[in-house]
């Protein structure tokens, strides 16, 4: 699936998985990130697989180890939010302008939010990353290359979390929890005029696009079908084992405390 | 057409138009930043001084985006001359100015059409802020280069900023191969040469009409 993207050269933007804490690839230049103290970890996945309910308690044993937490999502800037409602409302939105639109939300949550918080050694939860635009465009069938190339500016995080359902369980969640949106079904894809058909189609290609991305941005896959418990224990494991690495901030309240 | 602010390159493109209009071309008119799909985005950021230089690219190539789809493709799938006050070139020259990466900028915009005639009206800084002063009395804080803090005065901003986007625009006339008009020169003058290369393209045009029509 990737072969398109991994035959290119490393510079070429954000495939390869980058090194974690950098740029993608050609980045900012007027913002050097190096040795910021801080770490960046992304939870990614589908609609209805509990991606906030998890950093939510994620959050709150980072806490009380004393880390500082800072969460961010996606599109939930105070710049573009208006502007990707509106837009969404309307029926001028193609494609490009999509992914456009959300690069930019994207590039001013991570100048103003992300990056001035791994600078001052929080934790930064991202509740979903560039891999959601990824696999968006993908599935609208923008260019590979061109679209990694335009997040060449993001920041590879030190751990991504890919919360894996399989298609049915996806359908149905979404179903249960708020139902089709027109642009979640991939209704400007026109598929077809069955809405439901469209939907299950979709998230079927989206599916794939976030399979396809697994090994070229390092996923760590956790099956998120799983109880709430059993899918927090599994990412906390996780986390402390790359938190006890020795470049890592250290917790303020220590095990035998 | 490309050129910094107050190099009359509006003007001229106006006068164009009326040229190309009157001798019966269909033109169809498209300027830089203007689309309703980013208006209010860019409104609030420029009020609110919020704009980075990565989200004041990434608006403006939203803003190209919309009118490339809407603006510049239908008008030339329908046969049209499409007059595009300012274009890419205009991204790589301010971007750049304002310290996004080159290469980046130049692979944003790899969805482009490439222009038949690019043409840039060049003027020293000293002419261009001459033509603004005379009919505006302040200058604006994204145009003067004020975001990027190298000067609290509008006028030396401006002249710093300006400075960096002509360094450039000069990059861009060799790597893309613009025609340069010398836009310090009179109305008439410039437009007698704009016209002359505008002509040419014009004729290549009519030629492939007719190779098609007899095929």
């Amino acid at each position: 699936m990737t072969t398109s993207s991994m035959n290119q050269p490393e510079e070429s933007g954000a495939n390869g998985g980058g090194k974690p804490g950098q740029y993608y690839s050609y980045g900012i230049p007027y913002l050097s990130i190096s040795d910021y103290p801080g770490k960046l970890l992304a939870i990614e996945g589908t609609d209805g697989v509990g991606r906030s309910t998890q950093i939510r308690l994620l959050r709150e044993w980072l806490e009380v180890q004393g880390y500082g937490v800072i969460e961010t999502g996606w599109t939930r800037s105070e710049l573009m939010s208006p502007t990707i409602d509106l837009a969404k409302s309307s029926n001028t939105l193609n494609k490009l302008t999509f992914v456009l639109l959300y690069a930019t939300d994207f590039a001013d949550r991570l100048e103003k939010e992300i990056i001035p918080a791994l600078k001052a050694g929080f934790i930064v939860l991202s509740d979903r990353y560039i891999f959601t635009a990824l696999a968006r465009a993908g599935v609208r069938g923008v260019d590979r290359t061109w679209i990694r190339n335009l997040y060449g500016f993001g920041i590879a995080p030190h751990l991504v979390f890919y919360l894996r359902i399989d298609e049915k369980t996806l359908i149905r969640r979404v179903l249960q929890s708020r139902g089709m949106d027109y642009w979640e079904s991939g209704m400007d894809m026109k598929l077809g005029d069955d809405i439901y058909e469209s939907f299950r189609a979709y998230q079927r290609a989206l599916l794939k696009e976030y399979a396809s991305m697994s090994d070229e941005f390092s996923f760590r896959v956790l099956d998120a079908r799983r109880r709430v418990e059993v899918i927090q224990d599994e990412l906390r494991r996780q986390i402390a084992g790359f938190l006890a690495e020795p470049d890592s901030p250290a917790p303020i309240a220590t095990k035998s405390e | 057409m490309e050129g910094i602010d107050g190099s009359g390159k509006t003007t001229q493109l106006a006068l164009l138009a009326k040229w190309l209009k009157a001798a019966g071309h269909p033109v169809f008119q498209t300027e830089w930043n203007s689309s309703a799909l980013v208006k209010a985005a860019t409104k609030t950021g420029k009020k609110k001084n919020a704009l980075t230089p990565m989200t004041f690219s990434l608006l403006h190539a939203t803003d190209f985006a919309d009118r490339l789809l809407y603006n510049v493709i239908p008008p030339l799938k329908a046969g049209m001359i499409v007059l595009a006050d300012r274009y890419t070139y205009t991204a790589f020259a301010r971007d750049a100015a304002r310290g996004v990466d080159r290469r980046w900028v130049r692979e944003l915009y790899s969805f482009a059409v490439k222009p038949d005639l690019a043409v840039y009206f060049r003027v020293p800084i000293d002419v261009s802020l001459d033509r603004l002063l005379a009919r505006r009395v302040k200058l604006k804080f994204y145009e003067a280069g004020m975001d990027m803090g190298w000067s609290s005065q509008p006028l030396e901003s401006f002249r710093i900023f300006q400075g960096k986007v002509l360094d450039e625009y000069d990059r861009l006339v060799d790597e893309y191969g613009l025609s340069l008009v010398n836009a310090a020169g009179s109305i008439t003058d410039q437009q007698r040469v704009f016209r002359r290369l505008v002509s040419q393209h014009l004729e290549i045009a009519h030629h492939d009409d007719l190779v098609d029509e007899s095929a």
